[in-house]
């Protein structure tokens, strides 16, 4: 078995309301897993499923109820083995009176580098996140896209050799988010262990070696990203144009079809797909795409919570 | 740069970039205007009426500012979540604690200097050469900023486990409080039960005792001020703020940053 870069057993976290603080909500439950060393881990789950908690408790912000987890098998619980972790917070925000230069000199400071290696490895950070020429801009300047960027320059600034980010494609537009999962990519072949929560499936299907799915503060299973979701496909779609009339057995599939101007979209059973584009040629119809249709991430994930609170119900009704 | 010394200069930093050094030209404005009025409105008194304003104005203003900016120094970074990345870096909580309250230390000391300069420029104007007894002021803006020392570390303490309000509210009631310490443990009499006498006479020495502090009279006049005092002055306010810091610690410690 190899090197668990991140070892978590057992771990939970109940967090205190109400008045005095009496009552508890159980927000992770015996969390168990491990992120092996050099791989990507995708953290998936609905917002409120645990994901944030999790990350929260491994680099030190919060404490556990119970349980443990170690990270390069050092215990959380050791200041020390920040030195070789870097965390990236979810909306991340920053001393918004500082410019990004600043900002990066600041935390490197934390890390006992040199003035002159200080200086070169913010520089470098600047660089990798284009943000070379905004570096002497007041934060409180910065888009949102721009302040995602800055954070992930903290977070990979003193070369850790585990990073974890917490929704780090959140709130990003398209070209924010290519750009991110580009970071991801190099710090993956640079060898690095990485443990990022989303919910985005594309995000993951990308880019993990392995994903965890966490629904309501329980781990619902650990594995390679299509056959942990269980991703089949539930049929094809065809999209196509049509001009003109059409007769017989094609009238009757346009009006399955869903026609936007000239352009149609069609689902239909995997078997049928090839007669289907067959009797669409012949009709003059010009094929422009076919795509498999998959269970979506949230298809997913409501299923896991219906599947709990069918459960529930169930045990409420045998009084158990 | 120990993680203290950075968390501190950063701190320095951001009361500077946040203008909060601009009361600096409030206290200017008041030491001109009270320097020129000052001149025309009293008789022979005029380093008394200069020396008290001035000690006054530099004695509130750094309370302000320790009161108000000492309650934000965990609780803006705790809602501004700014504090999220910087605990995952090696730094202890205490280390935080302690660059945050030595920042604005520095800040106050800083800022009570710059006063400090315009108090003796405004005792010059209306009185010169200075005299050698006009430096038992700098022993009264001394004791001033031990006292700030206190407030800081108090509001820290508060700001740690309560809301920004309340934490005023705490911090406020205790320096009150801490003015009347004598007067606690003077109470004698019928009027009040034995065990209330005790209650109140064990508060008054738990609580901080900023009568200790006030030597804006013998100030004012020019009377000595002894170095025993210096010396109780400055182990006291030492020895508080280190129990009050650890005390902070020990609680933000155990804090959950949702």
């Amino acid at each position: 078995m190899p090197n668990a870069a991140i070892e978590i057993e057992s771990l939970t976290k109940d967090y205190p309301f109400g008045f005095l603080h009496l009552k508890t909500k159980r927000s992770l439950e015996g969390l168990t897993m491990r992120v092996e060393d050099g791989e990507v881990f995708g953290f998936l789950g609905p917002n409120g499923a645990g994901k944030s908690t999790t990350i929260k408790l491994l680099v030190g912000l919060i404490f556990p109820t119970a349980g443990t987890a170690s990270i390069l098998g050092r215990p959380i619980s050791d200041v020390a083995m920040h030195q070789d972790i870097g965390y990236l917070p979810e909306q991340p925000y920053f001393y918004d009176y500082l410019t990004a230069a600043e900002l990066l000199d600041y935390f490197a400071r934390f890390h006992n580098l040199k003035a002159a290696e200080r200086r070169a490895r913010v520089e470098r950070m600047l660089k990798k996140v284009g943000l070379e020429t905004a570096r002497r801009i007041q934060l409180r300047k910065f888009s949102k896209g721009m302040l995602q960027r800055v954070g992930l320059a903290q977070a990979i600034l003193h070369d850790p050799k585990v990073v974890i980010l917490d929704e780090p494609m959140s709130g990003l537009d398209p070209l924010g988010r290519r750009e991110v999962r580009d970071i991801i990519l190099e710090l993956k072949r640079e060898g690095r262990t990485i443990l990022f929560s989303t919910h985005i499936l594309s995000d993951a299907e990308m880019l993990c070696d392995r994903v965890g799915v966490i629904v309501g503060g329980k781990l619902r299973g650990v594995g390679a990203p299509d056959e942990i979701v269980g991703i089949k496909a539930h049929g094809m779609e065809i999209l196509f144009e049509h001009r003109g009339d059409a007769a017989g057995e094609v009238a009757t599939l346009l009006q399955t079809a869903t026609r936007t101007g000239n352009r149609y979209r069609m689902r239909m059973e995997e078997a049928e797909l090839y007669a289907t584009i067959e009797k669409l040629r012949e009709a003059g119809a010009q094929i422009l795409q076919v795509t498999q249709i998959k269970a979506s991430l949230e298809e997913y994930f409501m299923h896991l919570i219906e599947a709990d609170r069918a459960q529930a119900a169930a045990v409420d009704v045998s009084g158990k | 740069m120990s993680r203290v010394g950075v968390v501190a200069r950063n701190t320095f930093r951001e009361a500077v970039r946040d203008r909060v050094l601009y009361n600096l030209v409030f206290f200017a404005l008041l030491m001109m205007a009270a320097a020129v009025l000052v001149g025309q409105i009293s008789i022979g008194i005029e380093e008394m009426v200069i020396i008290n304003l001035g000690l006054s104005a530099i004695s509130v203003i750094g309370l302000l500012m320790a009161l108000f900016i000492g309650v934000g120094l965990v609780s803006k970074e705790m809602d501004k979540r700014t504090l999220y990345a910087l605990l995952a870096k090696p730094v202890r909580r205490w280390e935080f604690l302690l660059g945050k309250f030595g920042g604005l230390l520095l800040t106050l000391t800083v800022n009570t200097a710059a006063m400090s300069a315009g108090l003796f420029a405004a005792l010059y104007y209306v009185k010169h050469p200075l005299a050698r007894a006009d430096g038992v002021a700098l022993v009264a803006i001394y004791f001033i900023l031990l006292k700030l020392a206190l407030v800081v570390s108090l509001a820290l303490l508060f700001s740690c486990y309560t809301t920004p309000l309340l934490a005023i509210l705490f911090t406020a009631g205790l320096y009150v409080s801490g003015l009347f310490v004598r007067e606690m443990r003077g109470l004698h009499g019928d009027k009040l039960a034995p065990a209330v006498q005790t209650f109140l006479r064990w508060l008054s020495y738990l609580l901080p005792n900023f009568e200790n502090f006030d030597v804006m009279a013998s100030a004012a006049h020019g009377r000595h001020i002894p170095g025993t005092l210096i010396l109780h002055n400055t182990a006291y306010a030492v020895l508080y703020c280190v129990i009050v810091l650890a005390a902070a610690s020990a609680i933000f410690s155990r804090r959950n940053l949702r």
